[in-house]
């Protein structure tokens, strides 16, 4: 996985609420059995007609968020299935950073396993950051994952919160397999133990 | 003397393997349920690292979600190309890493999470985890059990274990009765219209109450099977004899001294007088009626006596939303909820695809044909419940009614398969989600009970099943 660095991209508005996994990544795109190629497919019956034309007013289409590397979304984003397609696609069109006022628990999780971050924010600092967005290409924000920082366009600086060992993990680009597979001494004490209390599992 | 627990403080005190100073755990996991759509890149991951699944034991294989459900499905023309990769990808990789395999073959096939509790698999005080965020039914039997992602998938095959926080207690209590017509579908949508898809995020449910003592153990799986559309990542339902019942004599539960031994265990899995929650809802049983979905997230929960509501009724993000959903489900404010006409009744899904499920159907359906040019389908959830629904006569009841009666699958919940909804069509399913496009491009779905879908295909409209029993 990719160290997580310091970078300024282009914020794209997102205010809906409840942006579910199917409309991040319909069904019919989660047939592929590779981790790769599903960023063209991202947000696929909003973004694309049914003839395979774009949907000029979705915002990713617009020509100012074509390469926008930020989501700003309404509340309680990618609740639904826990497909870790969603991240993938949101990843392969090159999203980095996603804010809003909350996530669900799946997504959130499987967002950090892609080298991506998920920030939740109190309403009002989403709308400091929506209004940013809102601006274009031209308000560039710039994310510090090691100061826990966002910076809009104008220089305000909003602070977030993030767990200490998925911030080290997204940081150093660590994969939690090997991190686990480090402590497989107290994995193997527990199932001895565990073999014993409930010897039927 | 140790502070009161929750059956959920109690259950994840059993499994930490590992507690690091932050409170980051190794949860130790149970059982692994895995299909085909979510595994593939999980297990390649472990061949690329020349890895192996840590304890093939405790996994079990099953495709569901891509299988289709017609009874020629044993015909590979029956299937896309590309699902039939996902599908072959399984089989292969069940064999190669030596795990627990139903194939589409086998008549045990079926849902995932209708397999796993009918095998025996599902115990209760158990950590069961899958690639699926439907995986929470199984806290029906007092099992800490919640959906994952593929590299989530990845690492417990690889290690056993996943790397988790400890979530908050929540508790939903329904105290009371069901009135008549009323059903566990109807208890956990009326949950998620009251505290809404988000209101559960960061939390493990505990349903409890007197309504929720009188469910069946399908009626449990139902409840716990949506705690995910509240956003609960795990619902639990403490485990009683209700349960016990259930469990004894599973083809993979415990037997004999085994069973004494787990039983005596499983006595000690319930929330202690006094232990905290976070967080508690509480709903009368006799206050719910039954329920329908008007707009296109699980919330969007109203009785069937109301009324399709206006954007005007709704606060903040909810007003755009509720336009969009209004506009998507081609509804107007104001409209009855029982002169909503549809085409489509889908009877299955991990949500309502039991035995159950499937008698309550025939109770409103028998003797009846369903509405002239009706397309109505059950899906029976596995291959065992479609056998004993033939055996108890229900198959029968269904077909002379005019139903579509299929082999076991996802089907239309998901529409990963040859069953969806053309554009525009209008649908009553049983199953879990209404999102757009959940069940086909531009698709239209009202999530209720059994007994109101088969109301609803007898007169093609949202129907109060209440006016025909």
């Amino acid at each position: 996985m990719d160290k997580f660095e310091t970078f300024t991209g282009i914020a794209a508005p997102m205010p809906l609420v409840n942006i579910d996994t199917d409309m991040i990544i319909p069904k019919v795109f989660l047939k592929s059995i590779q981790r790769t190629g599903f960023g063209k497919n991202l947000f696929d019956e909003m973004r694309y007609n049914r003839d395979g034309t774009e949907i000029e007013d979705f915002v990713l289409n617009k020509p100012q968020y074509r390469q926008s590397q930020i989501l700003i979304a309404g509340d309680n984003f990618g609740c639904g299935s826990s497909r870790e397609h969603a991240p993938w696609a949101l990843e392969d069109f090159g999203i980095k950073v996603i804010v809003s006022t909350s996530f669900a628990d799946i997504f959130f999780n499987n967002c950090f396993k892609n080298g991506m971050l998920p920030v939740v924010l109190p309403q009002e600092q989403v709308d400091i950051l929506m209004k940013d967005a809102e601006k274009g290409e031209n308000a560039r924000m710039t994310v510090d994952l090691d100061a826990q920082e966002i910076t809009t366009s104008e220089g305000e600086v909003i602070k977030f919160e993030v767990d200490a060992f998925k911030k080290h993990c997204l940081m150093n680009g660590l994969d939690d397999i090997g991190l686990t597979l480090e402590k497989a001494d107290s994995i193997k004490t527990f199932e001895d133990q565990a073999a014993q209390a409930r010897p039927w599992v | 003397m140790t502070a009161p627990k929750t059956l959920y403080d109690k259950i994840w005190d059993a499994h930490v393997a590992h507690e690091a100073e932050d409170g980051t755990c190794l949860l130790y996991i149970d059982r692994h349920l895995v299909h085909e759509v979510t595994s593939p890149q999980a297990f390649e991951g472990l061949r690329m690292a020349g890895r192996k699944v840590h304890a093939p034991d405790k996994t079990i294989a099953v495709p569901d979600h891509n299988v289709p459900t017609t009874l020629d499905r044993a015909d590979p023309a029956t299937m896309t190309e590309e699902s039939r990769i996902q599908v072959e990808a399984l089989d292969k990789n069940a064999k190669e890493f030596g795990v627990h395999y139903y194939p589409v073959s086998d008549v045990r096939q079926g849902i995932v999470h209708i397999v796993g509790p009918e095998q025996g698999w599902t115990l209760p005080g158990m950590t069961v985890v899958c690639g699926d965020s439907h995986t929470a039914t199984h806290g029906a039997f007092g099992a800490l059990a919640h959906g994952i992602g593929t590299s989530e998938v990845e690492h417990v095959l690889a290690t056993q274990t996943l790397i988790q926080k400890k979530s908050k207690n929540m508790k939903v209590e329904i105290t009371g009765k069901l009135k008549p017509g009323v059903t566990a579908k109807d208890i956990t949508l009326a949950v998620i219209g009251e505290t809404g898809t988000g209101g559960g995020t960061g939390y493990v449910i505990e349903y409890c109450g007197e309504a929720i003592r009188d469910l069946s153990m399908e009626g449990r799986m139902t409840v716990c099977n949506m705690a995910i559309e509240g956003g609960a990542r795990a619902g639990l339902i403490a485990p009683d004899e209700t349960t016990y019942n259930y469990v004894k004599g599973r083809p993979h539960a415990p037997k004999g001294a085994q069973f004494e031994a787990a039983l005596n265990w499983w006595k000690t899995l319930y929330t202690d007088e006094g232990a905290h929650f976070d967080k508690v809802v509480t709903l009368r049983g006799e206050d719910i009626e039954p329920v329908v979905t008007w707009g296109t997230s699980p919330e969007d929960v109203l009785p069937i006596t109301g009324v399709v509501p206006s954007p005007e009724d709704f606060e903040g993000g909810k007003v755009e939303a509720a336009k969009r959903a209004i506009e998507y489900m081609g509804l107007t404010p104001g409209q009855k909820l029982t002169d909503i006409e549809i085409d489509t009744v889908f009877i299955g899904s991990c949500t309502n695809g039991r035995i159950e499920d499937l008698r309550a159907v025939a109770d409103v359906v028998k003797g009846k044909k369903i509405k002239d040019g009706m397309r109505a389908m059950i899906v029976p959830g596995s291959g065992l419940v479609r056998a004993q629904a033939e055996e108890e006569g229900l198959a029968e009841i269904f077909e002379a009614a005019g139903f579509e009666w299929r082999m076991a699958g996802c089907s239309m919940c998901l529409a990963m398969n040859p069953d969806q909804l053309s554009e525009g069509e209008r649908c009553a399913a049983t199953s879990n989600r209404n999102f757009e496009g959940r069940q086909g491009y531009k698709g239209r779905t009202h999530l209720v009970s059994p007994a109101m879908a088969a109301a609803a295909a007898l007169t093609g409209k949202l129907t109060d099943v209440r006016e025909l029993i």
